[in-house]
């Protein structure tokens, strides 16, 4: 479902982190979000998943202020992944899929066939569909994310959120994980540090710094020489990627680090 | 599919638990309610006088039917000190168990427990001033006491709360060492009293009951627990999915629709209340609360739905054979069953870091 950030401040114990900040996504558009370390990417999200309250501006979902639905209410249209990554409780991975029936459940609930359905083709979409009975704390990092991700998407959300999914991840696992969000399509704000990856699975991408979005478009709008140096500081070169197309940027690991500017 | 369902409901049979289990949680509840009744019985046969089971019965009949024991039979040992002293046992030992989880759950530390966030300390505080600067001995059980360590852990709870919550930051890390701290100093000022008081008679009442212990259950102390467990018990298993989502993370629980920020004061109301009562009627039972959660999650999951009842049906287990042993483990003196759940207890705890350490 089509999702604005509409002119987003948020402050955290009183300093400003973000400012008027507009991201959008069209309908089943992964829209990424990028920037440097502390550009305010996770806190953007952070207000989209209602971990954080804006000081100013509103999240829209489909046209409707998500500030003005309950907290279940909106966790019915919008699921995330946030950098938490998981538990030492005895938790099996149908578990922690399971959770994301929560916000449709009333209390003393029990499980109806649809959260069952729910959660076995969110499991079955990750492709661990056989790994149920397993205990969530001794997953490899790569089936980690794999899991709560479906924990994401049993909560049949009309958007979702991503923050860092492929931080930690070796490369295998950060291909197969991407490769799953374009498989499964839908509405999605993802925060990444990884510009070609951004570049490959994003539909547009925002890019944050000190807080503010400096520019929006598609990857090969964004991507360019001088928005790499003034923003992250760094030497490179775009191309185009010999085998999809997608541009491919090269950094040039031997140049010093340019100043930035902001912050 | 043999996967998908299986509801919480303990009791609720037959279909395939989702999980790394395999033990059904409605099997593990009856063998658990089969337990602890033969336990219960056996609780009320032994002690410093054997009664026989079929005296046990006939005096239970006649207690229930309401005629008054005949003096100077065993009916008066039955009815008016094992059954009730039995009973608290159970009662205790559910609420401990419910306590233990809600704090672990709270904190997100599988080795945590009321005791270390301080409240126990604090309703132990509460308590031994009623005690000592108050009420008599005879006074030890009443209702001003239950309302002395319900304050007492109230205010150390908010104690500790304002000192984690200090520059904003909340981790439960910092909650934890926040109530070993305060509750050492708490402990401090309860140990000064008991000391400061004159009346020997006294003093060894109330370090008796600081240990823990369930000599003086009585028909009348036992409605005020039993209600205090059956209410957190209603208000946890009402909770027992934003508990599950509590587990992952605030972020993750924010994002599943929980308030987390109303949750965690629900909580903390639930155990420092909880724990105000059953301190009172027992005083400071340790490391039940630890044990009992983590022994269940061990068969049932980490999920609160099966898990809460699982826990309030193994905790009172326990207590009741720990109380037997504890009556019955010297020939001629009573132990406190404090002492006894924390000659089990440390151990356990031991065990447990030395597991996790190897694990991570």
């Amino acid at each position: 479902m089509r999702t604005a950030i509409e002119d987003l401040d948020v402050a955290l114990s009183g300093r400003t982190v973000v400012s008027g900040v507009r991201i959008m996504a069209e309908e089943g558009e992964i829209a990424g979000l990028v920037g440097p370390n502390g550009s305010g990417k996770s806190t953007v999200l952070r207000t989209v998943y209602r971990h954080l309250r804006p000081h100013a501006g509103r999240v829209l979902v489909g046209g409707a202020d998500i500030r003005a639905l309950t907290a279940v209410q909106s966790a019915r249209q919008v699921a995330a992944l946030p950098q938490e990554r998981g538990t030492d409780f005895e938790l099996s991975v149908r578990e922690v899929v399971a959770m994301g029936r929560t916000p449709y459940k009333r209390a003393f609930a029990g499980e109806d066939p649809t959260d069952g359905d729910a959660v076995a083709a969110a499991l079955d979409q990750v492709g661990m569909a056989g790994a149920g009975r397993r205990r969530f704390s001794a997953l490899s990092g790569g089936e980690r994310q794999r899991v709560l991700l479906a924990r994401a998407l049993a909560q049949d959300p009309k958007v979702l959120v991503l923050d860092e999914p492929t931080n930690h991840l070796d490369v295998r696992h950060q291909v197969e994980l991407l490769a799953l969000l374009r498989r499964h399509r839908r509405t999605t704000l993802l925060a990444i540090h990884d510009l070609n990856a951004a570049a490959s699975v994003c539909d547009r991408l925002h890019v944050l710094h000190g807080g503010k979005v400096v520019a929006s478009g598609t990857p090969r709008e964004v991507l360019t020489a001088g928005l790499l140096a003034e923003v992250f500081g760094v030497r490179a070169a775009v191309v185009d990627h010999p085998l999809t197309g997608d541009p491919l940027i090269a950094f040039d690991h031997r140049a010093p680090v340019f100043p930035v500017s902001g912050r | 599919m043999a996967s998908l369902a299986t509801d919480a409901a303990p009791g609720a049979a037959a279909e395939e638990g989702p999980g790394v289990r395999t033990v059904r949680t409605g099997w593990v509840a009856a063998g658990l309610g089969v337990a602890l009744l033969v336990a219960l019985t056996a609780s009320v046969c032994l002690g410093s006088t054997q009664v026989p089971l079929a005296d046990v019965w006939s005096a239970v009949r006649r207690g229930l039917s309401g005629s008054a024991p005949a003096p100077g039979t065993r009916d008066l040992i039955v009815w008016q000190l094992r059954v009730p002293r039995a009973l608290l046992a159970a009662v205790v030992g559910a609420g401990l168990g419910l306590v233990g989880t809600a704090v672990q759950a709270l904190v997100r530390n599988p080795l945590a427990d009321p005791y270390l966030l301080g409240i126990s300390s604090g309703a132990s505080l509460g308590a031994v001033a009623a005690i000592v600067l108050g009420a008599g001995a005879g006074g030890l059980l009443g209702l001003g006491l239950s309302s002395a360590a319900f304050a007492g852990a109230l205010a150390s709870f908010a104690l500790v709360w304002t000192v984690a919550r200090r520059g904003g930051g909340f981790s439960p890390l910092r909650l934890v060492l926040a109530g070993v701290g305060i509750g050492q100093f708490l402990s401090g000022f309860t140990h000064y009293l008991v000391l400061q008081a004159g009346d020997e008679q006294q003093t060894h009442g109330a370090l008796f009951w600081m240990m823990g212990s369930l000599g003086g259950a009585q028909w009348s102390t036992l409605a005020l627990p039993t209600a205090a467990v059956l209410l957190a018990l209603a208000v946890l298993v009402a909770r027992a999915r934003a508990l599950n989502a509590m587990l992952m993370g605030d972020e993750t629980a924010a994002s599943l629709g929980v308030d987390v920020g109303r949750l965690r004061r629900e909580l903390f109301v639930v155990t420092s209340l909880l724990t105000g009562v059953l301190v009172a009627v027992s005083g400071a039972i340790g490391f039940v609360g630890l044990m009992v959660p983590h022994a269940c999650r061990m068969v049932v999951g980490g999920d609160h739905r099966r898990l809460l009842p699982v826990a309030a049906l193994f905790g009172a287990l326990l207590l009741v054979v720990v109380d037997v042993m504890a009556r019955t483990a010297l020939a001629d003196q009573e132990l406190p069953v404090g002492v006894v759940t924390a000659l089990i207890g440390a151990p356990t705890l031991l065990y447990l870091l030395d597991r996790r350490l190897e694990r991570t």
